[in-house]
């Protein structure tokens, strides 16, 4: 059978920011009436492609036709006006208003200025009808859950079926599918198959493996700002598709990791027993030994995060207990965590890190300040000692205690995060991507300071993108599949990047 | 551009102090009265007291100081206090009508206790407001609109409606008093601003603020109790309120609970930002806030003594407000300076003090 | 043809209970004013039956005494809907009643012409504000601040004594009865009325109306929606300074006079009648019929409070305290049930 012609090419497209290329050559193509996942991890180049596509960047090189005619795409708006809707994973619209007002505000229809109200409701039903979804329009949009909110999103995105604009030819949806539940997601799959069979061509983005396996036709993987391939998902299993996002293939790279790691690890640490939180991760138990390293892997968004600020009580469990040293910990706050040893690094570290705006000094002590309350200062001159001593442990640059913190480089403002809670003497220091986006350098010493501080006692739970950075530092490997802890795995030399990846994939481990 | 490079690499240094610009304005505002008043600078002394343009500046501005320094604890941590002016009217009330039943009004005891009726009555308001706004959840803004619309009735309801006239000596000491030379209320208003600058930088309480402030999810990761400071900061708000309230009818001898302290929250959020504390919260400076207090009152004495009508007083305060706001926009300042920075300097008084902030949010112009 | 695709468990979660859905509705809270209002009414009329409450015209004077206020609150109303505040609205109505005063008084210019002048100068007011706080993105709270400042000044600049006005044709008005049978309503009552009828037909029937209620929902979606969300902010300070500029005419014929401290702090009566009428004041829900009825029960407290005789004037502030404290936590029990 000839294959029909592309709706949508995009070739050899190159966009680049200072310093990097985000994008090298990548090809892209959808067809109609298809659903067609992109995939990759943290850097691939997946949101790069996404906005080019969308208007929001500007290429700086290639070309993109639709349907057989070359465009350039400037805003948002002329991706909208060109045929091309994008919903993301927050929804976009206005939760105060009807469900039918969303669909159709800024183009209502009106006669002499007067909103003809029956008509928008009614075309609104119209349009939800159509889809097969049953919303009730005249409902205020909050009074959904987010799942409808998400389709209504869509529906808006679907354009108003008036002639105004060409229609939606292709549809972008950006991991919409973050934080919807099981039957959620059924709901979105079935319209995203209705509008297939309509033969609009659906760019499908998320991190659950199982999804892009039960409702994709083709994807697309790409890795470090480049194409690694394009296949038909019939045609290629969960290990294939996960040794192409991480660029590894079985028994290649498997070289012998030194274990300078100490054997003996301590008694029990910290024991987590059914701990869980509903959209964040399915209950796990979990223990940490005193001086153990425990390493995460998992795909981006398979919920190692959300596993470690449960361990913190970033987030509130509403399921399981834990318990610290031989006590039950109440999570309700990361108070409770602190109290009993616990120290956490944000993935996020400007927003939930550091205090942009104070020195370096201050963000280092903030967390043992916290600790003491306001009451008992530090005293000057053993703070100054302190801050003095992991400036210079960790190196930090430049070493000044009174530089504002937002004016440091990446890696530095890591240091002081982890300076900030090394002060504490933690019993446990969990690290979620420590060595993202900083230099190789920094990188390395962040890499050996775990170590030491395992060979001192401390557990360490280690997140981070790279298997290789995790197999080399850990104890024990917590792998992580779809928002579940699929294997705890004792690391040894017979443990390789591809018995990870293997379990990555199939979420077993044999 | 003849100066050697170290004198203006000082002078930069000077210039890029925080408390450059507030004082720098301060300073020209007072020289503006020497022509009008020759010798506006020269302290008198009379009857054992010192009396002055410049001692009679700190008297009247006494209770905004007082009122501002508590304020920019609220702002610093985020948030801000419109019922300040309100728990004036309170504290003044409810002081001056327990004094007026005593049969003795010049009773130390009596005074003492009227004293610590209202300072309670402040913290209580202040308490209510930090419940609101770090256990319900409730913006600052609203929750502090709740006593300030109330507040002033609940002041008339205690004064019944009348203005309460007192005569008690020991009261009239703390507004209208003098002590070794000086008017009492400045020395009440110095320890109070020590207090504070030792209870902020002495204890860790600054570095919290400043945290919850600038990085509240931060400070939530980190262990800090925020709704404790919180609630901590706007009672110590009201405190301060309530001490402005009793000099206030201390000075006058009289409560009236329809007029004290009106329109003093304003002022004390206009001396906050003049001082160089961002409405966003975070980084705070006390003393900027004392020298943005004490610019605001010298505008009015300036506008007194420059022969303006005094009546002008609210329309150049809008013009502050309105310079000063727009200095701190970043996209003011991109839109104006970006791209001929320079060509026109400006260094009218109003529009300086910002520029400070100009300096330090330099990074953030790129987002327009 | 609906629901063939979904599982009956996914249709389940779509269709919020009715109990939920009643809860959730944003006309109940002004139902609740509305009741409220009732409420006190009734209390009033048993409580002072013999001392004339029951003459419809009591009912009338609410609107006859609050017209001003009103206007003023349906002008806060369109600003807190969008999400912003205005607090220069009672300098506004001061400087209005002023500037009118002095006009006609002592420039003796016909009310014909000082009337636009009046509107103009205060929807230009708004204007600015409004320009200000979009294109410079400052916060509402500070630049109308600086309107408070500036128009309770230009009052005083104006002049420091009050003045009042003799003129023929505006007492005339002022005292001019429009018989409804039962009782007469003033001119400013009408004015007022039309006023909010005009207000709802804009807020819920034109395009205008519905972005201002979508950037108070949530200003970033309706910015990514494509809606203009800079012109809409302008113009929902214009309307709010054009209110209050009307307000002030309304006060002036009132009260037949121009003083500096006319309507001093009248901002937090128009902005506790807009937060008792149901409005949220995160903005993007709530009616202006709810801020009538927020007026009316300010208005009713104002009335109970000289029926009663005993009580001074000073309960009115506390009542209004306790009645905005009380909606403001049923306003945060309900937009924290609907979060989750």
């Amino acid at each position: 059978m000839a294959e029909p012609r592309p709706v949508l090419e995009m070739t050899g497209i190159v966009k680049e920011f200072p310093g990097v290329r985000a994008l090298s050559d990548v090809d892209f193509r959808l067809f109609p009436g298809e659903i067609h996942a992109l995939m990759g991890e943290n850097g691939a180049g997946k949101s790069t492609l996404i906005k080019v596509l969308t208007g929001v960047y500007s290429l700086d090189g290639g070309t993109i036709t639709l349907d057989g005619r070359s465009v350039r795409i400037a805003s948002p708006l002329q991706a909208q006006q060109a045929g091309i809707s994008t919903v993301y994973q927050e929804v976009n619209l206005c939760p105060n208003l009807s469900v039918a007002e969303n669909i159709f505000i800024g183009r209502e229809p009106t006669r002499l200025g007067r909103i003809q109200w029956k008509q928008l409701r009614r075309r609104a039903a119209e349009l939800v009808d159509r889809l097969g979804l049953d919303i009730d329009v005249s409902a205020p949009l909050s009074s959904y859950p987010l799942a409808v909110q998400q389709l209504v999103a869509i529906v808006r995105s679907l354009g108003t079926g008036d002639g105004e604009g060409p229609g939606t030819k292709v549809l972008v949806l950006d991991e919409p599918t973050s934080s919807l539940d099981r039957d959620e997601v059924l709901q979105l799959f079935a319209l995203m198959r209705r509008l297939k069979d309509e033969g609009v061509a659906i760019l499908f983005v998320s991190h659950f493996l199982d999804q892009i396996y039960e409702v994709c036709d083709r994807m697309t993987v790409l890795r470090n700002g480049t194409l690694v391939g394009e296949h038909m998902v019939r045609d290629l299993d969960q290990v294939g598709l996960v040794q192409l996002m991480l660029g590894k293939a079985m028994g290649q790279l498997d070289e012998l990791h030194e274990h300078q790691l100490r054997s003996d690890v301590g008694e029990t640490l910290l024991r987590a027993d059914g701990l869980g939180r509903t959209g964040g991760i399915a209950p796990f138990d979990l223990e940490i030994k005193k001086g153990e390293v425990i390493g995460l892997a998992g795909l981006l968004g398979s919920g190692r995060t959300e596993l470690a600020r449960l361990l913190f009580g970033a987030d509130q469990p509403d399921a399981g207990k834990v318990s610290i040293g031989g006590k039950q910990v109440s999570m309700s706050a990361p108070n409770d965590a602190i109290g009993a040893g616990v120290a956490f690094c944000s993935e996020n570290r400007k927003s939930e890190g550091l205090v942009p705006d104070l020195t370096v000094r201050e963000n280092i002590i903030l967390a043992l300040q916290a600790s003491r309350g306001w009451t008992r200062p530090i005293p000057v001159s053993q703070r100054d000692e302190l801050v003095a001593k992991y400036i210079k442990a960790l190196d930090i640059r430049p070493a000044n205690p009174e530089a504002r913190v937002g004016q440091l480089s990446g890696g530095n403002q890591q240091k002081v995060l982890l300076a900030r809670w090394l002060i504490t003497q933690p019993k446990l220091l969990i690290l979620d991507e420590p060595t993202r986006g900083i230099d190789i350098g920094a990188k390395a010493e962040i890499q050996k300071l775990v170590v030491s501080l395992s060979e001192d006692g401390m557990s360490v739970l280690y997140i981070a993108a790279e298997l290789e950075e995790v197999l080399r530092l850990s104890h024990t490997i917590g792998v992580l599949r779809d928002r579940r802890l699929v294997a705890q795995i004792a690391n040894g030399p017979e443990i390789t990047t591809s018995r990870i990846l293997e379990t990555i994939a199939s979420g077993e481990h044999q | 551009m003849t100066t050697p490079s170290t004198t203006s690499s000082r002078w930069r240094a000077l210039t890029r102090h925080h408390l450059f610009w507030p004082v720098a304005v301060l300073v020209l505002l007072l020289l503006v009265n020497v022509p009008f008043t020759p010798d506006f600078f020269s302290i008198k002394m009379a009857d054992g007291h010192l009396y002055g343009s410049l001692v009679s500046i700190v008297l009247f501005g006494s209770p905004l100081i007082l009122v501002a320094v508590g304020m920019t604890l609220v702002i610093a941590t985020g948030g801000i206090d419109l019922s300040v002016g309100a728990v004036v009217a309170i504290t003044g009330a409810l002081a001056c009508s327990y004094i007026s039943d005593q049969s003795d009004q010049s009773a130390l005891s009596g005074v003492l206790l009227a004293m610590g009726l209202g300072l309670l009555a402040a913290v209580v308001c202040g308490l209510w407001n930090g419940f609101l706004v770090a256990r319900m959840g409730i913006q600052p803004i609203i929750a502090t609109l709740i006593i300030m619309v109330a507040g002033r009735g609940v002041a008339q309801l205690i004064t019944d409606g009348q203005i309460i006239t007192i005569n008690s000596s020991p009261y009239k000491l703390i507004g209208g008093g003098y002590w070794l030379t000086l008017p009492f209320s400045i020395f009440v208003v110095a320890a109070v601003v020590a207090v504070t600058v030792v209870l902020t930088r002495r204890t860790a309480l600054g570095l919290l603020v400043e945290a919850v402030g600038g990085n509240a999810e931060a400070s939530r990761l980190v262990g800090i109790r925020s709704r404790r400071i919180k609630i901590m900061v706007y009672m110590f708000c009201a405190l301060c309120a309530g001490i402005a309230g009793l000099m206030i009818s201390s000075n006058t001898s009289a409560a009236d609970g329809n007029n004290a302290g009106l329109w003093i929250e304003l002022d004390a959020i206009l001396a906050v930002v003049i001082g160089g504390t961002s409405l966003l919260g975070g980084r705070f400076s006390v003393g900027g806030t004392v020298i943005g207090a004490l610019v605001i009152q010298t505008l009015t004495t300036t506008i007194y003594t420059i022969g303006v009508p005094t009546q002008t007083n609210l329309v150049f305060k809008a013009a502050v407000v309105i310079a000063v706001c727009l200095m701190q926009s970043p996209k003011f300042r991109a839109k104006v300076f970006g791209a001929r920075f320079g060509a026109k300097g400006s260094t009218t008084p109003a529009a300086a003090p910002a520029d400070t902030a100009a300096t330090e949010a330099a990074p953030k112009m790129e987002v327009s | 043809m609906s629901a063939t695709t979904q599982s009956p468990t996914a249709s389940d979660s779509r269709t919020p209970s009715k109990a939920a859905r009643l809860l959730g509705d944003r006309r109940l809270p002004v139902a609740v004013t509305a009741l409220l209002f009732l409420l006190m009414y009734l209390g009033g009329l048993t409580r002072y039956q013999f001392y004339g409450f029951a003459e419809p015209q009591v009912f009338l004077n609410l609107f006859i005494d609050n017209g001003y206020l009103l206007v003023a609150a349906v002008g806060v109303t369109f600003v807190i809907l969008s999400g912003g505040i205005d607090l220069s609205v009672g300098s506004m109505i001061g400087f209005t009643t002023m500037f009118t005063a002095w006009l006609v008084e002592r420039q003796g210019l016909p009310l014909l012409v000082v009337v636009p002048m009046a509107l103009a100068v205060g929807a230009l007011g708004g204007f600015l504000m409004g320009y200000v706080i979009h294109n410079f993105e400052i916060q509402p709270f500070i630049v109308t601040l600086a309107g408070l400042f500036l128009f309770r000044g230009l009052c005083l600049v104006i002049s420091k004594e009050s003045i009042s006005i003799g003129d023929s044709s505006v007492s005339s008005m002022a005292t001019a009865q429009v018989s409804l049978g039962m009782g007469f309503l003033s001119i400013g009552a009408i004015v007022s009325l039309v006023v909010l009828a005009v207000a709802f037909y804009v807020l819920h029937y034109t395009r205008f109306g519905r972005r201002v209620y979508a950037i108070g929902g949530n200003e970033q979606s309706a910015m990514l929606m494509g809606l203009p969300q800079g012109g809409t902010k302008i113009a929902v300070y214009t309307v709010s300074g054009f209110c209050s500029a009307l307000a002030g005419l309304l006060f002036t014929l009132y009260i037949q006079s121009g003083d500096p401290l006319h309507a001093t702090g009248m901002e937090l009566d128009a902005i506790a009648a807009v937060v008792i009428g149901g409005t949220l004041l995160t903005g993007g829900s709530g009616y202006v019929l709810g801020t009538l009825f927020g007026v009316l029960v300010l208005g009713l407290i104002k009335s109970i409070i000289q029926f009663e005789g005993t009580l001074s004037s000073w309960w009115t502030k506390i009542a209004t305290g306790v009645l905005l404290c009380a909606f403001i936590l049923v306003q945060r029990f309900m937009t924290t049930r609907q979060k989750t």
